[in-house]
């Protein structure tokens, strides 16, 4: 069971799945803020244009996003992210591009997070902080955000377990990610439950953790009211 | 004046502004003219006319739904009105922006529900407002906050988070924080409504103190006792309109208006 440690790069593989997961997590968290600040602002066509992409991004499935990057606009637009003459150029192109396609996927998540903190503040807040003769923007920052956020922390955290194990469909379009290693190992060696036993508590290792900082995050800073 | 003419005599109907406690008039704090708002269809201020005088202290009656509430948010402008005019101290209500802003600082509001910021401290929720609109250092604002509380009776709360108080010491802090603005007049709505019974007393002492000083107060409540004790006027609202302006003593015991009797009858019962 553990030559195939030895003769496959099993850790290699789930580092690039944290790769993945950092870099789209990152860029999630800045769109999905947008998108956020976009669908609370009080400019209607700013409000409906946050929710058209939360509402079409949200329903299509991840592999066609993926597929329509790669496929579409890597090879038929030829939209290259990296230096198209380098020896490398194929793999990290597709790396970029799944990238770019699990966050702009999960930034529609990140945004309905954020805005389901919003809502978790109750409407007599803003207005007790209007009364004292705030702006709208000493309210929001002094009064609304922070307690927003604390109440997003949750929902955030499911997001980015999520995240973590939809890295395994940038496979599809050949990125080199953990599961895409597993499928390659059960088709050279003979099938065994010790390959999914590896693989799948790879994912566990990398995702309690952060389903038990969230968790104990969202009751530290828990606003209770 | 042993001759009371009730055409005539504004001070025994309550209509205007009460004299103050040497008999004085009194200047003007809060003007409402002709104010009309709708909610959809429902018509829930009707041409409301309104002068509440320096220092004086007006208490708001009235079936539920009647307006009470939506006349109280309107004048520091939770609410928009769709004519008429609110001013404060001379001052027309600012459409929006950083006038209103500052305008809102000179109007104390007291929910029913408290609404203290949920994420700061006691002591932070009344040092807020000095500091981001008043201007003041955080010492200056820390100094005043706590003679505040020792006031209300809360300062030994000052480091605890409002979820840690009784609804009593919440709202009684929602007092300070209003105070802590030094406001020019203090709009309450319903203030004890949402109290254990054992706990009104202690905000309504609170609010009984402030109209002795002479704050002039407008406090939509049922409670009489606060009523007979501290207010100038009643105002009687139903369905949208003030129907009644009287001294607490005439309309407690001979409201004039059909409603108003049959009112008093339901609260009086119970
Ligand atoms: N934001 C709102 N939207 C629609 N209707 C409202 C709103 N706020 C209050 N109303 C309605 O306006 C009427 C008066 O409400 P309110 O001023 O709260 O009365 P009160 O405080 O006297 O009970 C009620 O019928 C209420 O249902
Ligand atoms: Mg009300």
């Amino acid at each position: 069971m553990l030559d195939i440690l030895d003769k496959y790069d099993v850790l290699g593989a789930f580092w690039m799945t944290i790769k993945l997961t950092v870099f789209s997590a990152i860029g999630a968290l800045v769109i999905g803020t947008i998108l956020a600040v976009m669908r609370v602002a009080p400019v209607a066509i700013l409000r409906r244009l946050g929710a058209f992409y939360v509402n079409t991004v949200r329903n299509t499935p991840l592999t066609l996003i993926l597929v329509f990057c790669s496929l579409g606009l890597l090879y038929i637009l030829q939209i290259n992210l990296t230096d198209p003459n380098s020896s490398t150029s194929i793999v990290d192109n597709n790396i970029r591009w799944a990238i770019v396609g699990l966050a702009a996927y999960h930034a529609a998540f990140v945004c309905e997070a954020l805005r389901s903190g919003v809502n978790t503040v109750p409407l007599g807040q803003a207005e007790a902080a209007r009364s004292i003769g705030l702006t709208f923007s000493q309210s929001l920052r002094e009064v609304i955000l922070p307690q927003a956020f604390r109440g997003s922390i949750a929902p955030l955290g499911s997001v980015l377990i999520a995240l973590t194990k939809n890295t395994t469909v940038a496979s599809i379009i050949g990125v080199a990610e953990a599961s895409g290693l597993m499928k390659e190992i059960i088709e050279n060696e003979t099938a065994s439950f010790g390959v999914f036993f590896i693989f799948a508590l790879g994912f566990v290792i990398l995702t309690l953790p952060v389903g038990i900082l969230f968790t104990s995050l969202s009751r530290r800073l828990a606003v209770k009211r | 004046m042993d001759d009371v003419n009730p055409g005539q005599a504004d001070r025994t109907t309550g209509e205007t502004v009460a004299p103050d406690r040497t008999g004085g008039a009194r200047e003007p704090m809060v003007v409402i003219e002709g104010v009309n708002k709708h909610f959809g269809d429902l018509h829930v201020l009707q041409d409301i006319n309104l002068t509440v005088g320096k220092g004086e202290v007006v208490v708001v009656l009235g079936p539920s739904g009647s307006g009470k509430s939506t006349l109280c948010r309107a004048i520091n402008r939770l609410e928009t009105i769709e004519s008429g005019t609110i001013s404060i101290d001379g001052k027309a209500l600012p459409e929006e922006g950083k006038a209103l802003a500052q305008l809102r600082a000179d109007v104390g509001m007291v929910f029913q529900s408290f609404n203290l910021f949920s994420h700061k401290t006691i002591r932070e929720n009344v040092t807020l407002g000095p500091i981001k609109v008043r201007k003041k250092s955080k010492a200056e604002a820390s100094t005043q906050a706590d003679a505040l509380l020792e006031r209300v009776g809360v300062s030994a709360q000052a480091d605890k988070y409002p979820a840690q108080l009784s609804g009593g010491q919440q709202q009684r802090v929602a007092i300070a924080r209003s105070l802590a603005m030094g406001p020019k007049v203090m709009l309450f709505d319903e203030p004890t409504s949402a109290l254990d019974p054992e706990m009104v007393n202690e905000v309504l002492d609170v609010m009984v103190g402030l109209a002795k000083e002479g704050m002039t107060m407008i406090v939509v409540t049922h409670e009489m006792g606060f009523a007979r004790k501290a207010a100038d006027r009643v105002v009687f609202m139903a369905d949208g309109q003030v129907v009644e302006v009287a001294t607490p003593e005439e309309f407690f015991t001979a409201p004039k208006s059909a409603r108003a009797k049959d009112f008093l009858g339901k609260i009086l019962t119970h």
